[in-house]
């Protein structure tokens, strides 16, 4: 793929899951554990939407005239959900190849999603505005966080919500993330994360705030592997972490 | 009703759930998940009327408390709490046709749980008309009788089912709660595992000249277990298991021979016994679907797992097949995910597979171990009742699981 604009995504990452890419929505495929892990993702977003814009989850089309952007959104396992809660969805993806994977899978599931080839800083720069950014799992693949998080910031209506997951800097989270999931489990292929990128809940609160974002929860995705399942935690961010942040409001 | 008819053949009018099967669990399902603001179509092969006759044909269920809970949840417990028989109390009594009874000394009671009487006594005539008028009064829900599934087709995009007549009905998901001897499970390809026992189950109502006091009677009987269950008024359903053989003279019987046969088994702490409705004879097996679930569809109730019926845990078992899938696909609507995916009905099957098959390996052991005459199985058995009956712990354990409120509750059947 030809450089999108000034862009803060490291080549050599967009490569790795471009080959990945047709796997996407096979559920004991190579996106397995995105696939465990997204009932309990989505439990976190919808409910902080849900909170945030005082909806009532369980009723039909609850997301209803929200704008909602996904980034780096794969094969739409995020976008899907969203429109089917009837948000307008933009899913974007710096991977082209996902797109039209993405397209075909969302047809398929009968769900209008506009899904594009592009960047967070190119749709910012575009003037694009959403009431929800999803950011998950991303933030951590990106060459310059800060400047990331700012274009995130940039593309939120007054008031809007981030919400941001990404995976604690430790040795646990080591041991887990890529020893255990991308050599022990096979879950990933070896070299999906570098750990030196992995930043703590403090360092991206820190960040956001820089950015210009207001952090105001924090909660662990936490795996237990005796159910085979994830959960959210209110103590446990030590591996995978989840954040909501908001961007100021229009002064009074 | 929505789209009734014609219009729910036209192409595109879908439904989020077609049930196989419009008996209890499956009209149960298709209520809860309207609860869930999903559409559901439900084909009974049987024709309405045979499912609306109010008169008594000696049916009844022991309710748990949990699925009492769950029926509570769904709004039907207001019509049936004044034709419901509360069970307070649990006596099993070890005895021998005609002799004095031993009494075991394990003895159930509600006060151990912490609200409520340990289950309830229901009549098919009140408990299936009032889940057909439900069907009839909920937003979302199509029935169809005298309804015949000849074929079925999993696609990508969804399932279509063809009926006898030739018409077909289109959805997302398709379940299977058409019994044990299920069409849908047998025309996905779902293989079964199953045993016969040798044994008959003989169930009838009986009316008695004194009152039960709401005590429900397990005698064991080294012929088979024999389960007094009171009924509203001077009445109880008996539930008396006997080896085929035997069974099948019994039940060839004339009505006062019958209850000659029975007497010695009943006692007479009742007081005069009579017949109160039909006789009938269930040959006892258990039956185990080797999935639950395949693309797009799922199995509940009898065509899951049957189970040996002594413990009352086959409607119980299957309701709580249905809280699980109607709590499985609650959540995966509310966050927005395909109900249809494979990643959220194995959440059913994982859920329910496992307590499935512990049940049915315990309700098996169970039944084996108190139809016997061997003396050491019966000496090593008293001893074991002892020590359930001396450890308040364990009791309570048993009579929470018999109560259906161990494990983890989907949340239909939570208080």
């Amino acid at each position: 793929m030809g450089k999108v604009v000034t862009s803060t995504v490291d080549a050599s990452e967009i490569a790795k899951f471009e080959a990945m890419a047709a796997e996407w929505w096979d559920p004991n495929g190579k996106f397995k554990p995105l696939h465990m892990l997204n009932p309990c993702r989505l439990d976190y977003i919808t409910s902080q939407i849900a909170a945030e814009y005082d909806r009532v989850l369980g009723t039909p089309a609850p997301f209803d005239g929200l704008r909602i952007l996904d980034i780096g959104c794969g094969g739409g396992l995020l976008c899907e959900p969203m429109a089917r809660l009837g948000a307008e969805v933009v899913g974007v993806d710096a991977a082209g190849r996902n797109i039209p994977v993405a397209q075909a899978h969302a047809a398929q599931s009968g769900l209008e999603i506009d899904y594009r080839h592009t960047t967070a800083e190119a749709l910012a720069e575009a003037g694009e505005r959403f009431d929800v950014v999803l950011n998950m799992e991303v933030v951590e693949h990106v060459a310059d966080p800060l400047a990331y998080l700012t274009a995130c910031r940039q593309l939120l209506k007054p008031g809007g919500l981030h919400i941001c997951s990404t995976i604690n800097r430790n040795p646990k989270s080591f041991a887990m993330a890529i020893v255990g999931a991308e050599y022990v489990m096979r879950w990933l292929p070896k070299g999906t994360h570098e750990w030196h990128k992995f930043i703590t809940p403090d360092e991206l609160f820190e960040l956001m705030s820089q950015a210009g974002l207001e952090p105001v929860d924090r909660k662990g995705f936490v795996f237990n592997p005796v159910s085979w399942k994830w959960r959210l935690s209110d103590r446990d961010l030590s591996v995978n972490y989840v954040t909501a942040a908001l961007a100021p409001a229009l002064p009074a | 009703m929505d789209n009734p008819g014609p219009d729910t053949i036209v192409r595109g009018m879908t439904h989020d759930l077609i049930i196989v099967g419009g008996g209890l669990n499956g009209a149960a399902l298709a209520l809860a998940a309207a609860r869930s603001g999903l559409t559901a179509c439900v084909l009974d092969a049987l024709p309405r009327a045979a499912r609306m006759s109010g008169d008594f044909d000696g049916r009844s269920y022991a309710l748990a408390q949990a699925s009492q809970r769950m029926l509570a949840g769904l709004g039907l417990w207001d019509a049936l709490a004044e034709h419901a028989q509360p069970m307070n109390e649990i006596k099993v009594t070890d005895g021998r046709v005609g002799a004095a009874e031993v009494f075991l000394g394990l003895h159930f009671q509600s006060a151990e749980l912490e609200s409520g009487p340990m289950g309830y006594m229901v009549e098919d005539r009140h408990l299936r008309p009032t889940l057909l008028r439900a069907l009839d009064d909920t937003d979302g829900i199509t029935l169809r009788d005298g309804a015949r599934v000849t074929a079925q087709a999993v696609e990508a995009t969804g399932v279509t089912v063809t009926l006898e007549d030739g018409t077909t009905v289109s959805g997302r998901v398709l379940v299977g709660a058409d019994g044990r001897q299920s069409g849908t499970a047998t025309r996905a390809g779902i293989r079964r595992t199953g045993w016969r026992y040798g044994q008959t189950a003989l169930v009838c109502a009986i009316a008695h000249e004194r009152p039960h006091h709401g005590v429900a009677h397990q005698l064991f009987l080294p012929p088979g277990p024999l389960a007094i269950l009171p009924l509203t008024g001077n009445r109880s359903s008996i539930v008396w298991s006997e080896s085929t053989e035997a069974a099948a003279e019994i039940q060839a019987l004339p009505d006062e021979a019958y209850l000659e046969v029975l007497r010695p088994r009943f006692g007479d702490f009742l007081g005069e016994i009579s017949l109160a409705g039909t006789r009938y004879a269930y040959p006892l097996g258990m039956t185990l679907a080797n999935a639950f679930t395949a693309p797009r569809l799922a199995l509940v109730g009898d065509a899951a797992h049957g189970v040996h019926p002594i413990a009352g845990q086959g409607l119980n078992a299957g309701l709580r097949d249905v809280a699980a899938l109607a709590h499985v696909l609650d959540h995966a609507t509310r966050r927005g995910e395909d109900i249809a995916a494979p990643q959220v009905l194995d959440r059913y099957q994982s859920w329910r597979r496992f307590d499935t098959a512990t049940l049915a390996a315990s309700t098996d052991l169970f039944n084996r171990l108190f139809s016997t005459d061997n003396p050491l199985l019966r000496a090593g058995r008293d001893l074991g009742m002892a020590l359930v009956n001396a450890a308040p712990g364990l009791r309570r354990g048993i009579i929470r699981e018999a109560a259906g409120l161990s494990g983890d509750l989907p949340d239909l059947m939570r208080g």
